[in-house]
């Protein structure tokens, strides 16, 4: 399992929209991924546990990543938060 | 009966009740494993019908539907299709043996509850997506059709309902609804911000006495004051359909401002600019009638970056800007950000307090190289638009002075390098710090324009911190000594022949535009969407009555008779 820390660069945080992006991405991998926030993870493939968790602008949320594709998995992923994110 | 008004706008016409059926099939609580397997396929099997609706709603809105409505149908799938709601359905049935009907109904009560006391608004919104997806699987269990498209009668009517969902608000029928009184909902549940962007008029939030309306009554509907009158007498109707004729006047006659210069009726000029802070804002800035752009923020081009943009893309940023202005003004600030907006690469440290911190200019006189690439980026684009630079929080000369030794260094360096740029660039400042009001006749000969700031000259003057609740009525524009402030910075800018204007939230106050117009001020800076109603006032008064109002102003004693006498003088 791998796994890093992105920080939240939506100005409105995780809504609707960056999340349906973020599960369909995710859902492109055979690794099992899960976000945590404050010691609290969740699955990556529940939008409403997603919304649940409520990522806001500036926090910090670790993403992990368990499975054969873990590497590609994790870039793809990072690649949103540092990059896709800003534009949604 | 009294609501809350949430779309403007006078409609007269007959009720159209639209009334919820609760469910009334028994059902038999699952016992046995066979069972409980059984109630779980039920509920998948109704699922997938929901979702098929609402790909069908989606397929067939694809060229229709606005981006929010079809980014509200797509998240109906996620959480139709999400795996948290299969466990918790599947796990209650099989331990509390209750039918799959009252289970729905008890999970998704607990996501509205639980989304419901989240501290995010846009959050706490979506529980109106989950009672309307659970009303749908419902409707499947029960063996329901789609009945997305809500039966209304042939002619236009006033429909009345405890609240629309959000597919049932995006499937409303314009040509068919004039207006919407609804029992519940307030100012920004889907049903109001539908209504406004449908410009039908409509009342929210009227309790059960809404539910005194039967099919068919005669109904009047005020969404300004939110008010509903059931079967009105006579009278009543002759005075709203006055009412209602004034309203669509008014609004066609603002409308209709548009290509009307903003002149006092003694023939002077008052500048209307706007305040955007994206390209696309630009499109609106024309259609509402600005003459050109009073306040650029730049922020928005560095949020949200993990590293300084560099100068190629913001000279992007503001050639189109440029490009769309029609060589008109445009006002572009420089960057104005500190440690309340925190910046990954600018990896500024948390301070006590930051708006008397690290911020806007003194970050910029700091970091000459990220400056130095605004600036140089600003005046590259300079060349395809009337670009003018404006530094922000300035509060002495010496940074004046500074910010201008830099401005010469990029200058300097494009000249160098061949590079072709508006060579006389005009040069402004903000003036929302007291100390730059109080030195503004040494400031104004150093500069082409000031630009007054007042949402921050208001909270540096008084001392307070408006996004603060406990002492946000503190927080007070009407302040004899902010306007004194405003006062004195207008009468040194014309002194010194610059140019001022104003680009706070003063601007767009209709009750302060008189007074202002009466200091001397001929430039406001406000969202587009303020422009005509201002507009309006302008040209339906003169100097000498601002003047007048101006003088009475400045010679009160404190802000409740300021406001109390300008409401008297703005009906």
């Amino acid at each position: 399992m791998i796994s890093k820390d992105y920080i939240i660069l939506s100005p409105d945080g995780i809504h609707a929209r960056p999340a349906t992006a973020l599960l369909k991405l995710s859902r492109q991998f055979k690794s099992v991924v899960h976000v945590a926030k404050n010691q609290k993870t969740v699955r990556l493939n529940s939008m409403l546990n997603l919304l649940a968790l409520s990522p806001k602008f500036g926090e910090t949320i670790t993403v992990s990543v368990d499975g054969e594709d873990e590497q590609e998995a994790l870039e793809a992923i990072g690649f949103f938060f540092t990059e896709n994110l800003k534009d949604i | 009966m009294k609501g809350i008004g949430v779309s403007p706008g006078i409609s007269i016409g007959k009720a159209c009740v639209i009334r919820k059926i609760k469910s009334s099939i028994h059902e038999i609580p699952p016992e046995s494993e066979a069972d409980i397997l059984k109630e779980v396929e039920r509920f998948d099997l109704a699922v997938q019908q929901a979702v098929l609706d609402i790909e069908i709603l989606l397929d067939k809105g694809k060229h229709t539907l606005l981006t929010e409505e079809l980014a509200i149908l797509e998240t109906q799938i996620e959480f139709l299709t999400d795996p948290q709601l299969k466990e918790d359905v599947q796990i209650k049935i099989s331990t509390e043996h209750k039918p799959v009907s009252i289970v729905l109904e008890e999970v998704i009560q607990g996501l509205i509850e639980l989304f419901g006391q989240m501290d995010d608004e846009y959050l706490r919104t979506k529980a109106e997506d989950f009672n309307d997806i659970g009303k749908r699987i419902l409707m499947h269990l029960n063996g329901g059709q789609a009945t997305d498209q809500l039966l209304l009668p042939h002619d236009p009517c006033i429909l009345i309902a405890d609240d629309f969902s959000p597919s049932e608000t995006i499937s409303l029928d314009v040509t068919k609804v004039i207006g919407i009184a609804t029992r519940l909902g307030g100012k920004n549940s889907h049903t109001a911000i539908i209504a406004r962007s449908k410009g039908i008029p409509a009342v929210a939030g009227c309790g059960e006495s809404l539910n005194q309306v039967c099919d068919n009554d005669l109904l009047i509907i005020d969404g300004l004051e939110g008010l509903v009158w059931i079967n009105p007498d006579e009278a009543n109707i002759t005075k709203y359909t006055i009412l209602q004729e004034e309203y669509r006047k008014h609004s066609e006659w603002l409308k209709s401002l548009k290509d009307t210069p903003a002149l006092t009726t003694d023939g002077h000029k008052i500048s209307l600019k706007a305040n955007i802070s994206a390209v696309e804002d630009m499109e609106t800035v024309f259609e509402h009638g600005g003459e050109g752009v009073g306040l650029l923020r730049t922020e928005l081009l560095f949020m949200g970056h993990e590293s300084f943009p560099t100068e190629e893309e913001q000279f992007e940023f503001y050639q189109q800007i440029a490009g769309k202005s029609r060589q008109m003004p445009v006002m572009v600030r420089t960057i104005d950000i500190g440690a309340d907006k925190q910046q990954p690469w600018l990896n500024l440290p948390a301070e006590n307090n930051p708006v008397l911190g690290y911020r806007a200019i003194r970050i910029c006189l700091d970091r000459p190289d990220l400056f130095m690439t605004q600036l140089r980026a600003i005046l590259r684009a300079s060349k395809f638009g009337k670009l003018k630079i404006m530094f922000p929080m300035i509060s002495s000369l010496q940074e004046l002075r500074s910010s201008k030794a830099m401005l010469m260094e990029a200058k300097k360096q494009l000249a160098d390098e061949k590079i072709s740029f508006d060579m006389d660039i005009e040069t402004g400042i903000m003036i929302e710090v007291p100390s730059a009001a109080l030195i503004a006749d040494i400031l104004a000969r150093e500069v082409d324009f000031f630009s007054i700031g007042t949402n921050d000259l208001c909270q540096y003057t008084l001392a307070v911190d408006r996004m603060n609740e406990q002492v946000a009525y503190l927080y007070d524009p009407y302040h004899p000594a902010v306007l004194r402030l405003i006062q004195q910075v207008i009468q040194k800018a014309r002194h010194n022949q610059i140019e001022v204007s104003l680009c706070g939230e003063l601007a767009s106050d209709p009750q302060a535009t008189l007074l202002l117009m009466g200091l001397g001020l001929t430039g406001f800076s406000m969202s587009a969407a303020s422009i005509p109603h201002i507009k309006n006032i302008i040209i339906n008064n003169s100097i000498e009555r601002a003047r007048v109002v101006a003088q009475k102003v400045m010679l009160m004693e404190d802000s409740e008779q300021i406001k109390t006498y300008l409401q008297l003088i703005n009906p």
